[in-house]
């Protein structure tokens, strides 16, 4: 399903005034994208909010890149949280407090130098409930692309985005129509291609199923298979079925603790902490 | 636990119907204030009119050839004999009566020599009812009367400047006033009042100082609009006299304006209706969903880009809707600018913002306060057109607003 003539055409950064230091590493070449470290090393992210409540304590992980990496995790301990941390998106809560360092690329993207738009266009997010612009369909994805200054064929990155999200052929006759006439599932994966137009390193995915039905979820776990080979893949779910059957790394949260990180198969089949065990043999949670 | 249950479905159900027949009589109520008030005002602006002229018009035929069939000549001929030496010099230097055009004769032969004057008028109600009574009435009192069926509403009443005499004076000025006052009003409070919601809603942080700037919004709305006019006079039309008369650009308004201008007017205004349209703006864009503005920055916009294609065009419709009443709100305000120093009698057209001015709100005040029953009837005309004008300009907003939403839901 993957479009193998995906334009390679680089985006163009606006002009940058000379004070304004950019991201080195951000202007990802072919030898970083194949280098064989972390896609993404946090090393000891607390995250704590206004109200002195912390999601998140000393969180330490590196997601291996092109794989899939699900966060499980009882509610409220801090998964999404986290996930949200990855690409700045926790600061849009007033007073949230976030210590410790994200390495991408050997950066950390709390920087001071780092600007989170620049962050934010290379680890992508698609969120919990589907969110497309009341635009049209082609439009949806083309303005991510456009505003941060795409310069190759917008057609050609609409087809091959709708094609990585397996959307193409259900919506290649009515691009110009309205995103909020499809159905959920139609929606989700268009927040999906919308993220992958922007050919992104890293896609970060908060339960991106929990508000579909079962047809639409399996649809997307197939995707998410073929997805990997492109970008690397974190994804929240409080469904452990499913981070069984899509993920290649399993990361357990328990209240803002990462208590186990391991190969998939191995944190389901044998669980090195008891309360992984608990939590997985459905014991609470 | 010792209980049962006790449906009580009768009662509950008469109290929902009782209930329900009150909020109808409400409704009723309410549609019929409306429907009392618009038939008060139709009743009176039209009706039968009982004038009586000075000199009889039919006099006025010069060698057989009636007074509207008369060329220019004639009717000029008909000035010179009906009028003093020295007023027909007055007219004659305004403009030559010579070159002047026809209508404008006839014109003025109606208002200077036969000079017709209201005696009496009555509303449509009478002159549909008693109509023989209204007849009766002229023979005995005023026998040299005419008695003519007269729309208030009317063409004229546009057309024609104010004037001292109900018969040909018209709301023009007071029109244009109005609509030059409120345009520029708009052109002031939509711009800034939309600026400071973006900024409240989207930039300013929670904190002590932003509450209290939001909380005195709230209540800068509620201030009575009078105080606003003090406010006005104070500081637009005398401390910032030079800038409202139109001094410091140069421009030489009207000379006695002194700062009871158009732009004092509409600055004025334009505080009055800052709040309202700050407050809308603000909820409207506080009910753009929390996910649309996540969906845009998770794309790596910048804040402002997200703010400008995704946040305020699903807020537009409803900051429109709400800019338009308060529009509607400025638009038929008449105490801050009776403080602000609206003119009473000007019978000249506004000329740009540094002219002096009234407006339709004034003018009816004005035509109401008469005692002459005629004025009353052309005020009740004026609020025809103001209402007209308000409902126009309610039109307006709705099609824009309804353009917009259809635009959201195909997403194009």
């Amino acid at each position: 399903m993957i479009d193998p003539t995906v334009s390679h055409r680089a985006f163009v950064a606006p002009a940058v005034p000379a004070a304004v230091p950019v991201m080195p590493a951000l202007s990802a070449t072919a030898s970083d994208r194949d280098d064989q470290g972390p896609a993404l090393d946090v090393r000891n992210m607390s995250i704590e909010y206004s109200d002195g409540h912390v999601a998140v304590r000393n969180l330490t992980l590196a997601f291996p890149k092109r794989s899939v990496t699900a966060i499980i995790g009882p509610s409220g301990c801090g998964k999404s949280t986290a996930l949200r941390a990855f690409n700045r998106m926790n600061e849009l809560i007033p007073g949230t407090k976030t210590t410790g360092q994200v390495l991408f690329h050997g950066i950390d993207v709390y920087g001071s130098a780092v600007d989170p738009v620049q962050v934010r266009r290379r680890i992508g997010m698609v969120f919990q409930k589907p969110n497309p612009f009341p635009k049209s369909i082609y439009e949806n994805i083309a303005w991510g692309a456009r505003i941060n200054g795409w310069t190759g064929d917008m057609d050609e990155l609409v087809e091959s985005s709708l094609r990585q999200a397996s959307l193409w052929d259900e919506v290649k006759d009515k691009l110009k129509r309205s995103a909020l006439a499809l159905s959920g599932g139609q929606q989700q994966r268009l927040c999906i291609a919308r993220a992958c137009a922007l050919k992104p390193e890293i896609l970060l995915m908060d339960e991106p199923t929990s508000a579909l039905d079962p047809l639409s979820t399996s649809k997307i776990e197939g995707l998410l298979d073929e997805l990997k080979t492109l970008y690397t893949i974190i994804i929240v779910t409080h469904n452990m079925q499913q981070a069984g059957r899509i993920s290649d790394m399993t990361a357990f949260l328990f209240t803002g603790d990462l208590i186990e990180f391991a190969p998939t198969r191995q944190l389901f089949v044998t669980p090195r902490d008891e309360r992984t065990e608990r939590y997985i043999s459905g014991r609470f949670g | 636990m010792n209980g049962t249950f006790n449906d009580r479905l009768e009662v509950r159900k008469n109290k929902a119907k009782y209930r329900s027949v009150a909020f109808l009589i409400a409704t009723i109520f309410s549609v019929l204030f409306l429907v009392l008030l618009i038939a008060s005002i139709v009743n009176q602006s039209f009706g039968y009119v009982l004038v009586e002229a000075d000199t009889d018009p039919a006099s006025l035929a010069r060698n057989g050839v009636a007074l509207e069939d008369l060329d220019a000549a004639g009717l000029v001929e008909t000035l010179r004999e009906g009028l003093t030496r020295k007023h027909f010099a007055a007219l004659d230097a305004e403009a030559p009566l010579v070159s002047r055009p026809r209508e404008e004769l006839l014109g003025l032969i109606q208002r200077e020599i036969i000079r017709e004057e209201v005696q009496k008028t009555w509303l449509l109600s009478d002159s549909v009812l008693h109509k023989g009574e209204i007849f009766a009435f002229r023979d005995a009192e005023f026998p040299e009367g005419r008695i003519y069926f007269r729309s208030w509403l009317s063409i004229d009443l546009l057309k024609n400047p104010q004037s001292s005499s109900a018969l040909d004076s018209g709301l023009r000025g007071a029109a244009l006033g109005s609509l030059a006052t409120i345009l520029l009003t708009i052109a002031l409070a939509f711009p800034l009042g939309v600026a400071a919601a973006i900024w409240l809603e989207e930039y300013a942080r929670d904190n002590r100082i932003n509450r209290f700037i939001s909380l005195n919004i709230y209540n800068l709305a509620g201030v009575p609009s009078i105080i606003y006019g003090m406010l006005g006079l104070a500081l637009f039309v005398r401390a910032l006299e030079p800038l409202s008369s139109g001094a410091v650009f140069g421009v030489a308004g009207d000379g006695n304006a002194s700062g009871r201008t158009i732009l004092s007017a509409s600055l004025t205004l334009a505080l009055l209706v800052l709040p309202v349209i700050i407050i809308n703006a603000q909820e409207a864009i506080r009910a753009v969903p929390q996910s649309l503005r996540q969906a845009g920055l998770a794309l790596g916009a910048t804040k402002w880009q997200t703010i400008w294609h995704h946040v305020l065009p699903a807020s537009a419709d409803r900051i429109l809707t709400g800019t338009v009443l308060a529009m509607s709100r400025a638009l038929g305000e008449t105490a801050p600018l009776v403080v602000v120093g609206a003119s009473t009698f000007l019978s000249q057209d506004p000329t740009g913002p540094f002219s002096r001015f009234t407006t339709l709100p004034i003018q009816i005040y004005q035509w109401t306060a008469r005692p002459q029953g005629e004025f009353r009837s052309l005020a009740a005309a004026a609020i025809l057109v103001l209402l007209i004008l308000l409902l126009a300009l309610n039109a307006t907003a709705i099609i824009m607003r309804n353009r917009y939403r259809s635009r959201r839901r195909t997403g194009t």
